[in-house]
């Protein structure tokens, strides 16, 4: 979507911007047109391509894990069934390792966020023209593919686990355990030997900070993984700006070796060249090492600079995110299982 | 950037989601791995039955291959007591059966020479009554002189 008229920020806003369905100021119900009116809506507003996206890698995930369940059986699994499977006792394992009390419901919630996370995060490896490219063309201004670049998502699910949080502190605990611990800690008054009097103040003291410790929880949860999964997906943005930028500079040295006109015959050449060396290598009569430079050198020659550099920054880009995007999914599901085992625990 | 309904509704996706895997993913995928885990479990435990099975039965084996072993020898033992025997046996039934020749053709002479020695008796009777005929020129009554003579021939 970088046509002539664009500057590289509107490019990067562009892409940064969700697809909003809400209420706009004057009332009326509709799509908006640009992030002026998106911002306009305030609260009264939906991120479809978010919701769209993450409810359709949601349900590949459920239909994925429901088949392998469906035929599970104890014969021999084969295959697919066998991924599935490793998955599901790698989760198993994690959160037996982590979550000392038994809450049958832990462990399924822990996979359900693993897989439905990394399913999102994945997404980040689409490269980042191709679906609003192809969305533009079919008339829909904005489409932000990746759910987890969107604040609104991470903060969804990590209130949701706030939310357990709270009820499973109130279940184990009861009122007057929780509020003990919220109020008896860090500094514990009747432990101290502290005066009476001394007490209140403490308490609303202990209280402050624990608040403040139990807030913290789902926001950082939440940012955490927008942090990572945005920054992650702006750097890709970067990139194709870079390797935009890159080609119509390099297709201006070549205009000037050439005249206004790249004549065919030079692609053709470059193309024999390119196959003769591949030939040469599959013949075992060029090194491998040499036909990757001869290879690179043609394709620099190709006036492929700019498109090899971007696809290798790419490319690279794309591998060291793999890693951020199977941590961070794995983060928030530890993390997850983390607190609701410190939920479950009496003091 | 703005935060909105989104927020809310995928809470509500979340715990969706959640639920459809408490109830539909997680309980028989791990049930069958548990199960297949047992089915495991039991099999390496057959196969080690097994195999103490097979070492036991081996055992029982070399056990028995030696008493066979150890009963043929006892037979063969057995068959060459009673070849002796039968032999000795035969040997003594021939040493037996010798003797008992031996006596009767003992008997056989003895009856012979006692038949041969009457027979002689009664021709030395006769000649000794011939010859005392011619002696004395007279008729011996052979029945009158008959004890002398008998008694004369015993004591010769």
């Amino acid at each position: 979507m970088s046509g002539e008229a664009q500057t590289a920020s509107d490019y990067i806003q562009h892409h940064l911007q969700n697809l909003t369905y809400g209420r706009h100021p004057d009332g009326h119900w509709g799509f908006a047109h640009g992030a002026d009116e998106a911002a306009a809506m305030g609260f009264w507003a939906v991120h479809v391509d978010t919701m769209l996206w993450s409810l359709l890698l949601g349900i590949a995930f459920f239909f994925m894990f429901r088949r392998v369940a469906k035929q599970a059986t104890t014969e021999t699994p084969s295959g697919f069934q066998n991924a599935i499977e490793s998955v599901v006792e790698w989760v198993d394992s994690n959160v037996k390792d982590v979550f000392r009390s038994t809450n049958k419901y832990i462990a399924p919630l822990a996979l359900t966020l693993f897989v439905w996370i990394l399913f999102m995060n994945l997404m980040d490896l689409i490269p980042v023209d191709w679906i609003p490219w192809a969305v533009g063309a079919a008339g829909v201004d904005y489409q932000k593919v990746v759910p987890t670049t969107d604040v609104n998502a991470t903060m969804g699910m990590a209130i949701a686990v706030f939310c357990m949080i709270i009820y499973y502190s109130f279940k184990i605990k009861g009122i007057k355990g929780f509020m003990a611990e919220l109020t008896m800690n860090p500094i514990n008054p009747k432990e101290m030997g502290m005066p009476k009097y001394l007490w209140p103040p403490l308490m609303v003291f202990n209280f402050l900070l624990e608040v403040v410790g139990l807030l913290a929880k789902p926001v950082s949860l939440g940012l955490r993984l927008f942090g990572n999964l945005y920054a992650g997906e702006l750097i890709f943005i970067l990139i194709a700006l870079v390797f935009a930028a890159g080609s119509g500079y390099v297709a201006e040295g070549l205009q000037a070796l050439f005249g206004g006109h790249v004549p065919a015959w030079f692609f053709i050449a470059v193309a024999l060249s390119v196959a003769v060396t591949l030939s040469l290598n599959l013949k075992n009569k060029l090194s491998t090492k040499r036909t990757l430079l001869l290879l690179y050198a043609q394709l620099l020659l190709a006036g492929g600079l700019a498109f090899a550099g971007g696809q290798l920054l790419h490319f690279g880009w794309a591998v060291f995110h793999i890693l951020v995007i199977i941590l961070q999914a794995f983060i928030f599901m530890m993390l997850t299982v983390v607190y609701l085992s410190m939920a479950h625990e009496h003091h | 950037m703005n935060i909105n309904l989104t927020l809310i509704l995928q809470s509500i996706a979340m715990m969706i989601f959640v639920w459809f895997c408490m109830k539909f993913i997680w309980p028989p995928l791990t049930t069958a791995l548990e199960q297949r885990r047992k089915k495991i479990a039991e099999g390496l435990a057959a196969s080690d039955r097994a195999e103490q099975a097979l070492e036991q039965a081996n055992q029982q084996a070399e056990v028995l291959i030696r008493e066979a072993r150890d009963q043929a020898t006892e037979i063969i033992d057995q068959a060459g007591v009673r070849g002796n025997q039968i032999v000795e046996e035969a040997k003594d039934d021939a040493v037996r059966e010798r003797q008992r020749q031996v006596h009767a053709a003992e008997a056989d002479i003895q009856q012979a020479t006692s038949q041969a020695r009457e027979k002689l008796r009664a021709e030395v009777v006769s000649l000794s009554v011939i010859g005392a005929e011619k002696v004395l020129g007279k008729e011996i009554d052979a029945g009158t002189h008959a004890q002398m003579i008998d008694e004369l021939v015993a004591g010769t």
